[in-house]
Parts: structure tokens; C-alpha cells; sequence
């Protein structure tokens, strides 16, 4: 890259950081939306603030997120790259005797995650990531995450997410507003809506990992 | 120096530096890693936010973990692409086609 | 009984075609039939949602039942109905001709059909979630959801000029998205809260609030394509398949620029001075003079089409010296407004005419639709119908616009505009006058043999007519455009005694 271009660059990055650092040194003190967030926490559902804001209060934008997941997942399944290269020689022994042992271990404590978000740090998004951790140490071991599941199953798993969030979301308008939970049902549909979302991220990130899309037959025939 | 000035300028840093490997970088690989940075770089910014007061603010937490997602969304679907742009033109670069389509096969995608 | 008023059209309008992109995804086999039973369903819910506003003023919906700044709130004005509006009828023509578009036996058309609509119902999602959402966060997610859609659509075409154009559109999307989240999170530092309205109310001034609109205004500038960050589109829209080029440039990047208008124009309307609106102003007019030429001279039609979209976005940008700070500015709100939807429907028309061109033509170069008026005449009709508008010539849309833009510019005494605004109706006639020349060449022998689709013809040249017809609606176009309207003024103004 000629020199001019790579002066320019630098002092385009300095200016706009420098502007950044200009504005951080001059932000007012404030506690943001703390003490409207803590006002409300009792009718949220939930006893973690931040879980509360992801699921309840701004659970709009959850919603839309988990969306954008999944059409990341299609956008990159729409590319139809390669599936993995097959090794050569089988998988270490140690790496699979680590992979028999981990897996277990990781989908235990993503359940536990999941469950523990309604009151301490955690939730569905940390929880699915556990669960592509899962599918990726399978992945190293040649091993599909959900074996032989027909491709059909695989999409409805991997939509499930947004599905029944969409679902509770439009039910919510029955009584009321989209997404207004009645506050007694509210921590019972929150654990609804991220055990749903917590299948999805997990199957969606590992597959993200592998890039390519299951087909039923390994070479030519219909994909359904 | 407060933990919001740390968290802030840290950010400043991160999204200078970021910016630069963005616009110089060619290898596709470099862009992508430099844009992760700079995200980390906003998402240093909105934590600082939330820093503001001793008992953190909930909701600049709750936008740095969905823009985390969205990140990592955009980086996969970034670095699939590249995959594609590889296998399509012999290159991990955005640059004008150069050589032959004889080069394709070897690619030359050599970090820069 | 439930009069138009009582319907929560709001979150339907989201709803609908974000749960028909995950069944037809699902349904893989059933996908152009679940994408076509939904286009209508959205369609007819964005027209709802126009009339609604005209009826009963703005809409608001506060969704999860806990209100700003703590909830998130959808909005409609006369701007996101008219924005919503014009995705329903754009979308539905784009809808219809995807439709036969992909319709075909191989494999790869295979592909590409049951992708095309999981991915294009997801960018209808995003855009009515953008144009009806009043927090900024959640704006973040919409252009997110907007751009990573967009890019997939583009690589659907699976060319390495569509490849290279996709990750070029992805990585300066991407940019511009985290300059905008980096502004927003700045705003709520300043103001600790992120709903439109209230930012509005908040006294912003000092150095965090400028500095977050800078950052603002430069992620949503790179991604509306403004000269000079243009460079990305032309390969984009170029090298995308024809109902996708139709889409990125008649919605997509009007996305941005809308919320430029939201941030400007109703936010922070203090913030502006003179150096902001008139480098904006400067700006499209370098687009529109820059775009023009090289649609003259681009080789391939789409890039001909491309290139006058750059020039095309360049106009809108002259809403911030027109309309911003003035005190009648509505005339110019009106004229960008209504280019916005001009420009929508024909350049749709536009690309969508061109795709069924370039199956019927030798090569995808403009000397290689020679002939081509003779066997496809509905299609030619509607392209030229489609540069009608776009030129600016009556009673079309895009006189109606053009023609209260140059009322705007020359009332209120900044006549330089009205300069660019014909020099740019000159080189689009140009432009596409020589498309049609090379059109109606008459070969020697028979006309090329192709197969004619009467859903894609037709489509396209529905869309170019409504492009006309926008010109005899155009006054209630604006009634509509006045609920909620940020700027006061008469349609057309008096020139200044």
C-alpha cells in the first residue's frame, strides 16, 4: 500500500479516535437508566437486571437479534461452501477420549447457564455458546452435531428460537401489547423463550463453525 | 484514572488502531479481524458508559451482549464469504484481478 | 366494531414478514408459495399502516407494555407510513417477479429459489422494523438485520463479481453500522436514553453530542452511498441478481438516508449549522454530476442503472440545505420525500426491466440489448416509462419532486442547486436515451429468439406506472407526509419579496 494512503489512513484513525477520546473525557456523570430499571424489576420476572433488560423490557431487540443469528446461519448455508476436509488419518486418541468426556460436561453446564440467568450473569446467548462449543469439539472429531437428524428437523431446531419468541411475542397482543408478558406468567415465558433460543444459537454457531449444509445423501440427490 | 476513563480511552484506542488495519490491510482475514476489533473498541465505549455509576447501569450492558451476537453473526457470515471470494477468484483480497486464471489454484492469499 | 384506528398495525407490519421468512426457510420446498402469500399479507399491512396515519395521525405502539425510555416504543409518522408504504408496493412487484424469476429446473435455480425468499423476507423485516422503530438502539439491529441480508442476496448470484462486490458491501456496512452504534451509545451518555422522541426533548449540546452525531452521520453517509463513499454500490447493485439490484437500490439505501432524516431533521435539528448542511448539499452534488457521468460512459447496463442510482441519492442530500434550518422548509421536505418514492418505483422498474433484458440479450453489455425492442416490447416500454421518471419529465413522480425541489431552491435564494438539479436531469436523459437508442437498433434478420414471461414484464412495468402515477397523487402524498411533519410550510413557495 503506497505511503500516501497509509499516512492518510493513520491520521483518519487518529482523528476519529482522538474524537472518541475527546468525548469519553467530556461524558456527564449519570447513573443512565439504572434506578428505572431497578423500579420495575419486581413485575419483570426475572432477579437480574441485565436479564431483565435483555428479555423483558428491551426484549424487542432480543428478538430481532436472535433473528439476525439465524440469518446468518441461512446467508452463510446460501453460500453452499465445502463441507470440512476429511483427514487423512483418524483423530487422535487423546482428542477423542477429551471430546467424550468434554461434551457431556459442556451441555450440563449449558443447561445450567440457561437456568441461572434469571438471576446472576448468564442466560440463553452464554448458554448457546456452550452448546457451539460443544458442536465444534465434535466437529474436530468428524462427528455432526445432531448425527443423522433429517435436514428438516435441523431447520425447524435452528428456527426454533426465533419461532417461539415470535409466537409468545404475538400471543403477548391478545391482552395486550407485543411482548407484554403478564407479570405473573413473565418468568415462566422468559425460561420458554431462551431454552428455545439456547437449541438455536447453540445449533446455529456450530454450525457457523462447519460452514456447510447437512444434505440427506452424501453426493447428488434432492436436498429436502 | 477513573475505571470510565480507562474503559473509554482503552476503547478509543482499540477502534484507532482497528480503523487503520481496516483501510491498509488487503488480506481479507486482516479486514475482518480489524473490524472485530473495532467493535470491541465501541463495545469498551458502551461499558465505560455503564460504569458511570457504582452500581453499573444495566442497559449499555444489555446492548454491548446484543451487539456481541450481531458481531459475531456479521464476523461468521464475513468469513464464509471470504471462503467464497477465495474459490472464486484465486485471491483473499478485494483487489482487481491479477495474473491468470492458472494462478487461481494456488491462491494467493499471502497476508499483507 | 374495530374502526381502522383501534388495529395495531404496527407490530404486524414487523411480525408478518419476519415469521413468513422463517416458515418459508423451514419449508424449504413450499418457500415461493409461503413468500408470495406473505408479500401480499405485508404489503397489504404497510398500505394499511398509510392509511391508518392519513386517518388518524401518529401511530404508536409501546411494545412490552413499559413505554420510553425504559421499553421500546414503534412509531409512525407521515415519513415512516410513506417509507413503509413504498416497501409494501416496491415489495410486492419485486415479490411477484422473484416469483418466475427464479423459476427454472437446474440446480443452482433450485438453490437460489428456496434461498431467495427466507433472505428477502428477512430484508422486508428489517426495513419496516426500521421505518416504524423510535429507539435508536433498535435501529442498530434493524440495519444489521438490513445489510447482512442484503449481502447474502447479492452472493446469491454466486459470480466472483457478485462475490467480491458482496464482501466489499458487507466490510463498509459493517463500518458504517459501528460508527452508528458508536454514536448512539455516545447520545444515550449524554442524554441516558434512547428513544427518539426523548433525544429530541434532551438539551443537546457539548462536545459528547456532537461528537455522536458525527459518528452518526458518517456510518449512515458510508451507507447510503453519498459521494464520495459511493464506490462500494455500483459493483453491488451491478453484480446482484435482477429483483435483488431492484431492491438494494430503490429501498436499501433509502434506509440510511431515512434515518439521517430522523437524526437531522427531528433529534438534533440544533446541532446543524451551515458547514454541515452545505457540505452535505456539495456532496450530492458531486454524486449527481460524478453518477451521471460515468452512467454515460459505463460499459454494462446494469452499471448504467447502478451509477444512476449514485447520482439519484446524490438529490436527496440536498434536503439539509434546502429544508434544514428553514423556516418553510417544507416544500424541500416535501420534494425529497416524494424523490425518494419516485426513485423507488421507477429504478425498481428500472433493474427489473433490465434483468429480463439481459436473459434475452447477447452479453451483458450495453451494445448487446441491440434488437432487443423488437422482442420485448413491454420491457423496453417499461424502461423507458421508468427513465421518464427518473429524467424528471411530466406528469411523472419525479417531475413532482424535482419540480418542488427547484421551487425550494429558487424561493428561498440558494439557485445554485437548481443548476445541479437540471444538469443532473440533462445527463440522466442522456444516459438513458442511449440505452434505448442501442434498444430499438434494428438487426438484420429476426428478432433474437427468447422466452417472454408475462409475470416478469408485467411486474416491471407496473411498477414503472406507478412511478407515473405517483405525479397525479402527489398531493396526497404530501397530506400524508404533513402528520408529524418536522419542518411547516406551503407546498410550493412564494419567492421572497
Amino acid at each position: 500500500m503506497p505511503l500516501l494512503v497509509r499516512f492518510l489512513a493513520a491520521a483518519l484513525s487518529l482523528a476519529v479516535g482522538g474524537l472518541v477520546a475527546w468525548a469519553v473525557l467530556g461524558l456527564p456523570e449519570s447513573a443512565g437508566l439504572r434506578e428505572a430499571v431497578t423500579a420495575q424489576m419486581d413485575r419483570s420476572g426475572v432477579s437480574h437486571p441485565v436479564t431483565a433488560v435483555l428479555l423483558n423490557f428491551r426484549g424487542y431487540d432480543t428478538l430481532l437479534e436472535v433473528a439476525v443469528l439465524l440469518l446468518a446461519l441461512i446467508a452463510a448455508w446460501s453460500l453452499r461452501l465445502a463441507p470440512p476436509g476429511r483427514s487423512p488419518e483418524r483423530p487422535g486418541l487423546v482428542l477423542r477420549e477429551l471430546v467424550r468426556l468434554l461434551v457431556p460436561v459442556l451441555i450440563v453446564l449449558a443447561g445450567y447457564l440457561l437456568w441461572l440467568g434469571a438471576h446472576a450473569p448468564g442466560g440463553a446467548f452464554q448458554a448457546g455458546a456452550l452448546l457451539a462449543g460443544a458442536g465444534v469439539l465434535l466437529a474436530l472429531v468428524e462427528v455432526r452435531p445432531l448425527g443423522a437428524t433429517p435436514p428438516f428437523a435441523l431447520r425447524l431446531l435452528a428456527a426454533a428460537g426465533v419461532l417461539v419468541f415470535l409466537a409468545v411475542a404475538l400471543l403477548a397482543m391478545w391482552g395486550g401489547r407485543l411482548l407484554e408478558y403478564p407479570p405473573e406468567w413473565a418468568g415462566l415465558l422468559i425460561l420458554a423463550i431462551e431454552s428455545a433460543a439456547t437449541i438455536s444459537i447453540g445449533l446455529a454457531l456450530a454450525y457457523l463453525f462447519r460452514g456447510d449444509e447437512p444434505t440427506t445423501h452424501r453426493e447428488g440427490g434432492e436436498r429436502t | 484514572m477513573s475505571a470510565v476513563l480507562a474503559y473509554g480511552l482503552a476503547g478509543a484506542a482499540l477502534i484507532t488502531i482497528g480503523l487503520y488495519a481496516l483501510i491498509v490491510r488487503r488480506h481479507l482475514l486482516r479486514k475482518i479481524l480489524a473490524m472485530n476489533v473495532v467493535g470491541n473498541g465501541v463495545f469498551l465505549v458502551l461499558v465505560a458508559l455503564a460504569k458511570r455509576s457504582a452500581v453499573p447501569d444495566p442497559v449499555p450492558h444489555a446492548m454491548v451482549l446484543t451487539g456481541i451476537v450481531v458481531a459475531v453473526s456479521a464476523t461468521a457470515l464475513a468469513l464464509a464469504l471470504a471462503v467464497r471470494v477465495r474459490d472464486a477468484t484465486g485471491q483473499a483480497t478485494l483487489d482487481e484481478r491479477r495474473g491468470t486464471a492458472a494462478e487461481a489454484g494456488r491462491g494467493r492469499d499471502v497476508p499483507g | 366494531m374495530i374502526g381502522l384506528a383501534d388495529l395495531a398495525l404496527l407490530p404486524w407490519v414487523v411480525a408478518l414478514p419476519l415469521g413468513g421468512a422463517v416458515l418459508s426457510f423451514v419449508l424449504r420446498t413450499r418457500a415461493p408459495f409461503v413468500g408470495l402469500v406473505t408479500a401480499l399479507a405485508t404489503a397489504a399491512a404497510g398500505l394499511l399502516l398509510a392509511a391508518q396515519v392519513l386517518a388518524a395521525g401518529v401511530q404508536r405502539h409501546l411494545v412490552g407494555g413499559w413505554g420510553a425510555p425504559l421499553g421500546i416504543d414503534l412509531q409512525a409518522d407521515g415519513l415512516s407510513a410513506l417509507m413503509v408504504a413504498m416497501t409494501a408496493v416496491v415489495g410486492l412487484g419485486v415479490s411477484v417477479y422473484g416469483s418466475a424469476y427464479f423459476a427454472g429446473g437446474n440446480e443452482d435455480t433450485a438453490h437460489q429459489r428456496a434461498y431467495f425468499w427466507p433472505l428477502w423476507l428477512l430484508l422486508w423485516t428489517a426495513l419496516n422494523a426500521l421505518f416504524v422503530t423510535a429507539d435508536a438502539f433498535n435501529a442498530y439491529v434493524t440495519l444489521e438485520l438490513l445489510g447482512l441480508s442484503a449481502v447474502a442476496l447479492v452472493a446469491l448470484a454466486a459470480t466472483p463479481a457478485a462475490l467480491t462486490g458482496a464482501m466489499r458491501y458487507l466490510l463498509v456496512g459493517l463500518l458504517g453500522s459501528l460508527l452508528y452504534l458508536l454514536g448512539v451509545g455516545l447520545l444515550y451518555g449524554a442524554a441516558a436514553t434512547l428513544d427518539l422522541q426523548q433525544l429530541a426533548q434532551a438539551p443537546l449540546s457539548g462536545r459528547v453530542a456532537a461528537v455522536a452525531l458525527a459518528a452518526i452521520t458518517a456510518g449512515l453517509v458510508l451507507k447510503t452511498a453519498l459521494f464520495p463513499f459511493h464506490f462500494w454500490l455500483p459493483p453491488a447493485h451491478a453484480s446482484a441478481p435482477a429483483p435483488v439490484s431492484a431492491v438494494l437500490s430503490a429501498l436499501v439505501v433509502k434506509a440510511s438516508f431515512y434515518l439521517l432524516l430522523r437524526f437531522w431533521f427531528f433529534v438534533a435539528p440544533e446541532l446543524a449549522s451551515a458547514v454541515l448542511t452545505t457540505g452535505l448539499g456539495l456532496l450530492g452534488a458531486a454524486a449527481v454530476l460524478w453518477g451521471g457521468l460515468r452512467a454515460l460512459t459505463a460499459e454494462r447496463l446494469k452499471l448504467v442503472v447502478a451509477y444512476s442510482t449514485v447520482a439519484q441519492i446524490g438529490y436527496l442530500f440536498l434536503v439539509f440545505p434546502l429544508g434544514l434550518g428553514q423556516p418553510e422548509g417544507f416544500t424541500a421536505w416535501g420534494g425529497a420525500a416524494l424523490l425518494v418514492l419516485a426513485h423507488a418505483t421507477a429504478k425498481a422498474a428500472m433493474f427489473l426491466s433490465a434483468g429480463v433484458i439481459l436473459k434475452a440479450a447477447a452479453h451483458d453489455g450495453v451494445s448487446g440489448i441491440d434488437g432487443t425492442a423488437q422482442a420485448l416490447p413491454v420491457t423496453i416500454f417499461a424502461f423507458a416509462l421508468a427513465g421518464v421518471s427518473l429524467i424528471g419529465l411530466p406528469p411523472t413522480g419525479g417531475f413532482a419532486a424535482k419540480w418542488l425541489l427547484l421551487n425550494s431552491a429558487l424561493a428561498s435564494g440558494q439557485w445554485w442547486w437548481a443548476l445541479v438539479l437540471i444538469a443532473g436531469s440533462l445527463l440522466a436523459a442522456a444516459y438513458t436515451f442511449r440505452v434505448l437508442a442501442h434498444a430499438f437498433t434494428r438487426l438484420p434478420g429476426d428478432p433474437p429468439p427468447c422466452v417472454r414471461s408475462r409475470r416478469l414484464e408485467w411486474s416491471a412495468l407496473a411498477l414503472a406506472a406507478t412511478a407515473l402515477a405517483l405525479g397525479f397523487v402527489a398531493t396526497d402524498v404530501l397530506e400524508l407526509l404533513r402528520v408529524g411533519a418536522p419542518v411547516q410550510g406551503p407546498v410550493l413557495m412564494e419567492r421572497a419579496p
